[in-house]
């Protein structure tokens, strides 16, 4: 047990990648056995990630679960994981929807079955990578290699200008890393000139002192990744195509942990390497803007799409614009509620897409003005479709309500403006899910092609009911989501804006407050895992 | 107390998930028993209350982030008198709905969705913090979007389903921000904790302190849910529901639920005086207005919503002088009497095989009885007959309007004793066109003409009995009475500061006398024009040529909003935004970098020729290039 408590983020990283490589020896004709060994590498994945919720102490400031091993010791390059609140959250979520996505492919898949599970596998590994490690080196590695899968998934499984698309998701998605690689490398040597230590180490490189000049530059080499990852309005406009293009399984993966990435940057790097540039008016004008306009614009455009896909691909435009005002409010409302809205978007528009692609498998197209009526053929499929669209357009006691509302209040407490700018994006929401809605599941059964639809089978049912649940959980107890980010979220606050907790003494984050908090729950188990992190420590400085 | 709100949520659980297989007895009895055991729950946590409130907290929500905020309920006079309202109401509407509803297909459906509208409603009112209140708040929004949309055969009604949603969610918009302003301001947002807070703070009365501004963003939201001008439209296109579903929840409760979240929020309106002002005239403009459209409309249940709009917007008013005691009495009243008319109305269309409009009625006052007499009822209680329930509530709001110390109340009252005239005017045309004279219906029709079942009377009756006596509890103390129903909800509401001059006795008695008269007086034109002279209608028709057809086309607002609003909405998404810029300009410019390299690279594999007399030639080119800039530089 103990061995596995300490090397749990390493299995959890590598069962898909063992996955996949046991399907390339797998026989190509036995279709089954390789859908069977994925769905149940997915599954184990997910299994073994259930514990990290369990053992990981909110209290605890620092990274956890921290495993070390030199890589490339002539650059400093470790082989270095760890988590805290913000990647738990995020490593759950991968590992959920990962199954989910590779269980819905079961029977929409039927060609070259064994090379699309392997390059799912493959994803899976790199997204998790991407948010465990510790490492920068590792960490690019990871967000390239991650890159390879997700274009041949579109590229080979996809629609009809799936390699347009794919091209496209492609080279956008390059041109970011490789800026970005321009401002690892600046912020390595910048590192090395004032300490001497040549390190990628993501710890060390959060407490550096950077001119605020260097600092924007830097600033805006990440920028232009991850914000063509979020997408941030005007890059955004690789991910129609991408999402349309995709099968639903991409865009599940897509839409639920890849455009995370974007966000995690901002809040893992971007905001505690470079606070000055972060804080710096121009920038957070600059990205409040370009929120307002992803918010407000993305409901536009996504009311009037006659393509369902489409439409919910434009629907994440706006709902990551929430996401980036939250954390560009630079306060813990803000970026709390940004963190975990993080999570419901990929609750929700996961789930949008499954919607999307079950009745594609069905009907073959995504012809809004080829339904109408569904309801009366797939009631079950109703239901779900209607909890999720509620989920989605922020309805009290779901998930996006807790996180749209928190942002709502940082963003306030900013500039009354920003909060009213963003509720009509709400509106929006409601406005283009419900039309969705009707003109999908209400009205007259008129197209002969719709009357023997077949409701939901179990499989189809089990990758969405898990998502419900987490939906009702989020939104009427999200307490343990929001104990979890306190940590985190504080240390941000500190290099962010220092003196904000002095003049906030009571707000989220505060010291005192989480003083307060820790004594009355220091339990028995909270200590034992005080004194294991202790261990683990001292162990990983030795 | 929290087994209230939770046994109609059981119900709409058991019949969602189960009740396909159960027989409409099994479906009816689970969400009748539901509703009653609630409605048995609420009355008895109503007499235990006696004095005291209650505050039950079970277990914090949200409550990590920089916010807290408890799954609370409370129970004072305000929330009791709710609860019984929706639990009373929803019950026998629910009775009468086993009666409508058979025969249609999926019932337990529309049981399920009406045992969770009454969860939410329930959940709206007995809430103890303003974001609780907001989930119910939310939740009647989407089940009286399903349950208009129940009719999933009918595109129209799926529209008017959606068209409600959104307009009410335009005003949600300023809700929202007032819940976090009201947070910014009292870093709380549970009433116990906001309303002696804000007893404290300063009267606003150059209207840029913070109280107005809640006060006015509260009111957004209380204008979409309550309909009431400029997002009242649509209440009318929302009665393409089913009868039971208009009667309940677009008339009796949700629509209420505006004139709710202002008599909740009284300790911040009195503080508030200009935002009591807005209040006040809105509510006022809105009686006016949609009694003026309610006169020409022909469908039965037309007629209905705009007098539902019209007498929110009375509530509303007494709202806005002050007199938030006698809006909760109009709100109490008008649940039973408006209720009852619109239950009166379906029994008239199942009566005449689903037809609404009246003008295809006539002479039904004999053929069913039972609807006639109970509509009777209901129509005397809306003019405001004495001793009807109609009558105690009403003029309890002219007289409060008339007393009121915020300037102009003296104008608001004759334009609410002109809106009670029209009341009566289009009431009675409505029950004189249906019930009395010939009938002018398809004779096919006519013959099958017949009384609704029991299962659908009961309920009426019960109901024309509470429109009857439904408003003694507030007998005035000038006739002798007590008004123990304001009595009772002091406690829970707040007055404004020596708002009201005591006015004479002799006054009231002689504005009653008048309000009266003014009724009297509708019903006698209502009498003339539609019945005993028809050909007079039509003459002043013609005569009055354009405000005929500006009351007949509804002010023309629905256009008005549709090219305001609707189509730029539309036509800027799709041409502008979406064609032009998104995928011309930024897409465009995606493409064209990618163009550009690739014509770049195309231009640039010419020179890798493989022939080499052009690479000696580059080569000479090149150092030729060089020397001369290695001269420039040295000289």
């Amino acid at each position: 047990m103990t061995w596995i408590h300490d090397h749990i983020l390493t299995v959890v990283l590598f069962i898909p990648l063992a996955g996949a490589i046991l399907i390339m020896f797998l026989p190509k004709e036995n279709k089954n056995g390789v859908r069977w060994a994925a769905n149940l590498t997915a599954f184990l994945g997910f299994l073994v990630s259930v514990p990290l919720f369990f053992w990981f102490d909110s209290s605890v400031g620092e990274f956890q679960f921290v495993e070390k091993v030199e890589w490339i010791p002539s650059i400093g390059a470790n082989y270095s994981l760890g988590l805290d609140g913000i990647s738990l959250l995020l490593v759950l979520l991968t590992t959920i929807l990962g199954f989910i996505a590779i269980l819905s492919s079961w029977t929409s898949i039927n060609e070259r079955l064994k090379e699309y599970y392997v390059f799912l596998l493959l994803l899976q590994t790199g997204m998790l990578g991407v948010f465990m490690t510790l490492d920068f080196f590792l960490f690019y590695v990871f967000w390239e290699v991650m890159l390879v899968p997700m274009y041949f998934l579109i590229g080979i499984w996809g629609g009809a200008r799936k390699l347009y698309a794919a091209i496209k998701f492609f080279l956008y998605t390059l041109v970011g890393s490789v800026l970005m690689l321009l401002g690892i490398l600046a912020l390595y040597f910048i590192n090395r000139s004032q300490t001497g230590v040549a390190t990628f180490d993501i710890v060390a490189l959060q407490n550096l002192n950077i001119p605020v000049n260097l600092q924007l530059w830097i600033f805006f080499a990440f920028f232009v990744a991850f914000a063509i990852k979020v997408p941030m309005f005007p890059f955004h406009t690789w991910l129609p195509d991408a999402h349309v293009e995709a099968p639903t399984a991409g865009s599940v993966i897509l839409a639920g942990v890849l455009l995370k990435m974007g966000t995690y940057g901002f809040v893992r790097f971007s905001l505690p390497m470079l606070p000055d540039a972060s804080s710096h008016p121009m920038v957070v004008n600059l990205m409040i803007t370009l929120s307002l306009i992803a918010i407000i614009y993305g409901g536009l455009v996504s009311l009037m799409q006659k393509d369902w896909k489409k439409l919910v691909a434009y629907s994440s435009v706006s709902h990551m614009g929430f996401i980036t005002l939250g954390i560009f409010t630079l306060n813990p409302n803000g970026l709390s509620g940004g963190i975990l809205q993080q999570i419901n978007h990929g609750i929700s528009t996961g789930a949008l897409f499954l919607i999307v692609g079950i009745i594609y498998e069905r009907r073959h197209t995504r012809e809004i003005s080829e339904f109408g009526g569904l309801s009366n053929v797939m009631p079950v499929y109703a239901t779900m479709f209607l909890i999720v669209a509620m989920s989605s357009l922020g309805l009290p006691t779901l998930n996006g309500f807790i996180g749209e509302f928190v942002i709502l209040q940082g963003a306030f407490e900013e500039n009354w403006v920003w909060a009213a700018l963003a509720v009509t994006g709400i509106i929006l929401a409601a406005a283009y899910l419900l039309w969705l809605y009707q003109r999908t599941m209400f009205g007259p059964l008129d197209n002969p092609k719709n009357k023997n639809l077949k409701d939901l089978n179990f499989r189809e049912m089990m990758t969405l009911v898990p998502l419900i649940i987490l939906a009702f959980w989020i939104g009427l107890y999200p307490k343990p989501f929001f104990r979890i980010l306190e940590q985190p979220v504080q240390k941000i606050m500190e290099r962010v804006r220092p003196a904000y907790y002095a003049a906030h003494p009571d707000a989220f984050g505060a010291p005192a407050r989480l003083n307060a908090a820790a004594q009355p729950s220091a339990s028995l188990e909270t200590e034992a895992a005080a004194v294991r992190s202790a261990e683990k420590r001292a162990g990983a400085s030795r | 107390m929290w087994l209230i709100p939770i046994l109609p949520l059981l119900g709409a659980a058991l019949n969602g998930l189960w009740g396909k297989r159960l027989p409409l007895r099994g479906i009816a009895a689970i969400a009748v028993g539901a509703v009653a055991c609630s409605f048995l729950l609420a009355l008895i946590a109503c007499l235990s209350l006696g004095d005291a409130t209650r505050m039950e907290v079970y277990f914090p929500w949200i409550a990590g982030a920089d916010f807290q905020v408890d799954f609370n309920l409370y129970l004072d006079p305000l929330s009791a008198v709710m609860s019984l309202i929706v639990t009373g109401v929803g019950l026998l509407i629910h009775i009468y709905s086993i009666g409508y509803m058979s025969g249609e297909k999926g019932v337990h459906r529309f049981f399920a969705y009406m045992n969770l509208f009454l969860f939410f409603m329930l959940t709206l009112v007995l809430a103890g913090n303003y974001l609780l209140l907001l989930v119910g708040w939310e939740g009647v929004g989407l089940c009286s979007y399903l349950l208009i949309g129940y009719y999933f055969r009918r595109e129209d009604a799926a529209d008017a389903g959606k068209k409600a949603f959104i307009v009410t969610r335009l005003g949600d918009l300023g809700f929202l921000i007032g819940l976090i302003l009201l947070y910014t301001t009292f870093g709380s947002l549970d009433y116990l904790v906001i309303f002696p807070e804000a007893a404290q703070f300063p009267v606003d009365s150059d209207g840029s302190g913070t109280l107005t501004l809640i006060g006015l963003l509260l009111l957004a939201g209380a204008v979409g849910k309550s309909a009431q001008i400029p997002l009242y439209v649509w209440l009318p296109d929302a009665m393409l529901g089913p009868t039971p579903v208009s009667a309940l929840i677009h008339a009796a409760t949700m629509v209420t639920a505006g004139v709710y979240i202002i008599a909740r929020s009284s300790p911040i309106y009195v503080q508030a005086p200009e935002a009591l002002m807005v209040v006040a005239v809105i509510g006022c403009i809105t009686a006016l207005y949609a009694a003026t459209i309610g006169i020409l409309q022909t469908d039965i249940k037309r007629i209905l919503a705009y007098s539902t709009i019209s007498q929110l917007g009375y509530m509303v008013m007494a709202c806005g002088v002050g007199a938030f005691g006698a809006a909760v009495f109009h709100l109490m009243t008008h649940a039973f009497f408006k209720a009852l008319l619109f239950l009166g109305a379906g029994s008239v269309i199942h009566a005449m095989g689903g037809e609404q409009d009246i003008r295809k009625m006539g002479g039904l006052r004999k053929k069913i009885p039972v609807t006639f007499w109970t509509f009777l009822f209901a129509s005397l209680a809306l003019i405001g007959a004495f001793p009807f329930a109609g009558f105690f509530s009403k003029d309890e709001i002219l007289w409060r309007t008339f007393t009121s110390s915020t300037g102009g109340g003296r104008l608001l009252w004759v334009l609410a004793l002109l809106t009670a005239g029209l009341t009566a005017v289009y009431i009675g045309r409505l029950v004189f066109l249906t019930f009395f004279g010939e009938s002018r219906a398809d004779p096919e029709v006519a013959s099958h003409i017949h009384e609704s079942p029991k299962v659908m009377t009961i309920p009426l009756i019960v109901l024309a009995v509470l429109s009857l006596i439904g408003g003694w509890i507030g007998w005035p103390r000038f006739l002798g009475g007590s008004n123990h129903f304001e009595r009772w909800l002091e406690p829970a509401l707040a007055a404004p500061a020596a708002a009201h001059a005591a006015g004479e006795e002799s006054l009231e008695f002689l504005l009653m006398g008048l309000s009266l008269a003014v009724a009297a007086l509708g019903v006698y034109i209502a009498y003339y024009l539609f019945l005993k002279r028809r050909e007079a209608a039509d003459r002043l028709a013609q005569a009055s040529g354009g405000i005929y057809r500006l009351l007949l086309n509804k002010y023309y607002v629905d256009e008005i909003y549709r090219f305001l609003f609707v189509k730029p909405l539309v036509m800027g998404s799709t041409e502008v935004l979406w064609k032009t810029l998104d995928v011309g300009a930024i897409d465009g410019a995606v493409n064209l970098a990618a163009r550009t390299t690739r014509s770049l690279g195309n231009a640039l594999r010419k020179i890798q020729s493989g022939n080499i007399r052009s690479y000696a030639g580059w080569v000479v080119l090149g150092a030729l290039l060089l020397i001369g800039f290695m001269v420039t530089a040295a000289s």
